[in-house]
């Protein structure tokens, strides 16, 4: 993938765009005006931006419940994924998905899924679907360091190896599973030497560095795309929120969190590579954060005023009609 | 429409090669495919003909129900083949929580065009694990259709339907069945979903039944007659959707209905029928709806034992008798 400026800054934008959703959101959740909960991604933008960033518009993502960061990486609009979390008839699902749920078919996004791990199953079928038309697609399947412990990762690499899928496993290590740490849950440190099992290339990628995240997954995507099988990348980052929106964190220190903000903010990080090649000032940031916002304010607004869908419409498209 | 005698496998096989001829999307993707062509031999001739679109599977049933999902959702027409009705544990949070949910929770943004294929029931002595009648978890299912043909015929016009249905399609065909012989027609037809059929004409009681059960009640329509009791068969075919109105019809005209499947009685689809029919159907009735089904334990292997709990033909017999009071 090229690393232009217009690239990078979009990029950049890309992962303003969604720091400040996710803060939107969890203000409006806070507030009450988001019903349910939901599950945020700060500190996870080099991640979400840097792998959607090496896919082409007909590429597939499968994502989970902590998933608006990678849908807005793939380029899902802003409007319907706020109005969906506000419960509205312009969601991106008619208000039937909600935060955990949300899809962008048409953009190549397979949704998001409320049970964990459950997209490996389902990138393999993208996968097998990709080598039975004999396209140039790839399937990226993002999972979490808690999911990384489930049975279907296992079917699912063995599966996507013996028949060379043109897939890309991207576990986002956070380091926490809801409230349980991945020292304590998964039996090696670094999940991505779980590939040499199933015979693929597992890689360790600085999840918070956005341009070793765009380097492993150019990578990986070649060699999907070369037919060559699929690749399990890891990226090490770290969930700055509680698992969900209110959750009290009981189970870490204050300290842990500050020092991964202080110190690894992949935003800040971008910025200061942005800042030492001169594609970015303090005044450009500030700019770009100001449009951003804007972008954000219009797409709150236009799901405050949509309306709530009407109770009937609860009973439309479990199938479809012939 | 021309007719020749066909199993139930063979109808199965021709109804699938028919289809993929018509449209290359359409793939079977299962464990121990290829090299005898399904272990019924339910896909003779597909392995030659279709060398690309039939594909071996590790034992991974998760993955097998996943890669339907996903197949689904980008284009293609999976037909999943899963052994064994049993194993679909294995498979059931892609099958109830992604397959059936992922239309609705998209708020209708796809349709998910996929069979699962299921063969099912006991007999062969196979024990609680590989024996058993799932259907009515499915049918719990909102997204989900499901499917339990009887005869050769239906096999092959509901196998069709169910290809073409853009809707996730729980098909289940009992292991006992696949041998067993009948008119099939050589032209390309399809039996709508949702449509039962009434297979035997009689005025006392309403047989509803399916699958299996479909044979039992052939059985004991036979030993009825003896006794002076006319017997209707209704072979639902569909469970879900189910056609109520054939099933209304029936009942309007017998007032007394009998439930008959493999499945054991306690939250089988008899259940189900029952509540609808005193519900809908209340004022027609002449006698309490009774069930036949399996005794509600699990499936045992020893032949005395197995017989002893799967419905019989007596049961059917001792069941009409106590509705009709005679």
């Amino acid at each position: 993938m090229p690393d232009d400026k217009k690239t990078l800054m979009e990029l950049y934008r890309k992962m303003v765009t969604v720091r400040q959703f996710e803060t939107m959101a969890g203000e409006y959740f806070a507030a009450g005006k988001i019903p349910g909960f939901i599950h945020l991604s700060i500190g996870q933008e080099a991640s979400s931006v840097g792998v959607c960033s090496c896919l082409q518009p007909d590429d597939y993502v499968i994502t989970t419940h902590r998933g608006h960061g990678h849908m807005i990486a793939k380029g899902a609009d802003l409007k319907r994924m706020t109005a969906e979390l506000f419960g509205k008839q312009t969601g991106y699902c008619k208000g039937k998905g909600g935060s955990m749920h949300i899809a962008d078919f048409s953009i190549g996004i397979l949704g998001a899924n409320g049970v964990v791990a459950a997209g490996l199953p389902i990138i393999s079928g993208a996968g097998l679907s990709i080598k039975l038309r004999k396209t140039d697609q790839v399937a990226v399947c993002f999972f979490g360091d808690g999911g990384a412990n489930r049975g279907p990762v296992h079917e699912a690499m063995n599966m996507a190896s013996i028949w060379k899928l043109p897939i890309i496993f991207v576990v986002e290590n956070n380091q926490w599973a809801s409230t349980t740490p991945v020292s304590y849950s998964c039996s090696v440190k670094d999940l991505y030497r779980r590939a040499a099992g199933y015979n693929m290339p597992g890689q360790k990628v600085d999840g918070n560095d956005i341009m070793a995240v765009r380097k492993a997954t150019t990578q990986a995507v070649a060699r999907a795309r070369a037919g060559e099988g699929p690749t399990f990348i890891e990226n090490k980052t770290y969930r700055i929120k509680g698992h969900f929106e209110g959750d009290p964190q009981k189970y870490r220190t204050p300290e842990e969190v500050k020092k991964w903000q202080e110190q690894k903010d992949p935003i800040e990080r971008f910025s200061r590579l942005l800042f030492k090649k001169k594609y970015l000032s303090r005044k450009l940031a500030d700019q770009i954060q100001a449009e951003v916002a804007a972008e954000l304010k219009a797409a709150v607004a236009f799901a405050q005023d949509s309306p709530l869908p009407e109770p009937e419409e609860a009973l439309t498209d479990v199938y479809v009609e012939s | 429409m021309s007719e020749r005698i066909l199993s139930s496998s063979a109808a199965l096989a021709e109804a699938l090669q028919e289809e993929m001829r018509r449209d290359e999307t359409i793939f079977i993707l299962g464990e121990d495919l290829v090299s005898h062509a399904g272990i019924f031999g339910q896909f003779k001739g597909i392995p030659e003909q279709f060398p690309e679109r039939i594909i071996d599977t590790p034992i991974s049933e998760t993955c097998i129900a996943g890669c339907g999902v996903g197949a689904a959702l980008t284009g293609m027409r999976p037909f999943v083949d899963f052994h064994f009705s049993d194993f679909i544990t294995c498979g059931m949070d892609e099958i109830c929580n992604q397959a059936a949910k992922v239309r609705y929770m998209s708020g209708g943004q796809v349709k998910l065009p996929l069979v699962v294929w299921c063969p099912d029931g006991g007999g062969l002595r196979a024990a609680a694990q590989h024996s058993q009648s799932l259907e009515a978890w499915f049918v719990h299912m909102p997204g989900l259709k499901v499917v339990m043909p009887s005869e050769p015929r239906d096999v092959k016009g509901l196998i069709k339907a169910a290809i073409r249905d853009d809707n996730p399609v729980m098909f289940f065909q009992h292991k006992k069945l696949f041998a067993k012989e009948g008119p099939v027609p050589e032209d390309d037809y399809i039996i709508a979903l949702g449509q039962a059929a009434v297979k035997r004409q009689g005025s006392d009681v309403s047989l509803l039944c399916y699958g299996s059960g479909y044979y039992l009640c052939l059985e004991a329509v036979e030993v009825l007659k003896q006794k002076q009791i006319d017997a209707e068969v209704v072979d639902l075919r569909t469970l879900k959707p189910l056609d109520m109105d054939t099933v209304a019809a029936s009942i309007r005209k017998t007032h007394r209905a009998v439930t008959v499947h493999e499945a054991c009685v306690t939250g089988g689809f008899g259940a189900e029928l029952a509540a609808r029919i005193q519900d809908e159907l209340f004022d027609e009735l002449d006698a309490p709806v009774k069930r036949v089904g399996a005794k509600n334990v699990p499936i045992p292997f020893s032949p005395t034992l197995e017989d002893f709990v799967l419905p019989s033909v007596d049961d059917v017999v001792e069941a009409v008798r106590s509705v009709t009071y005679r």
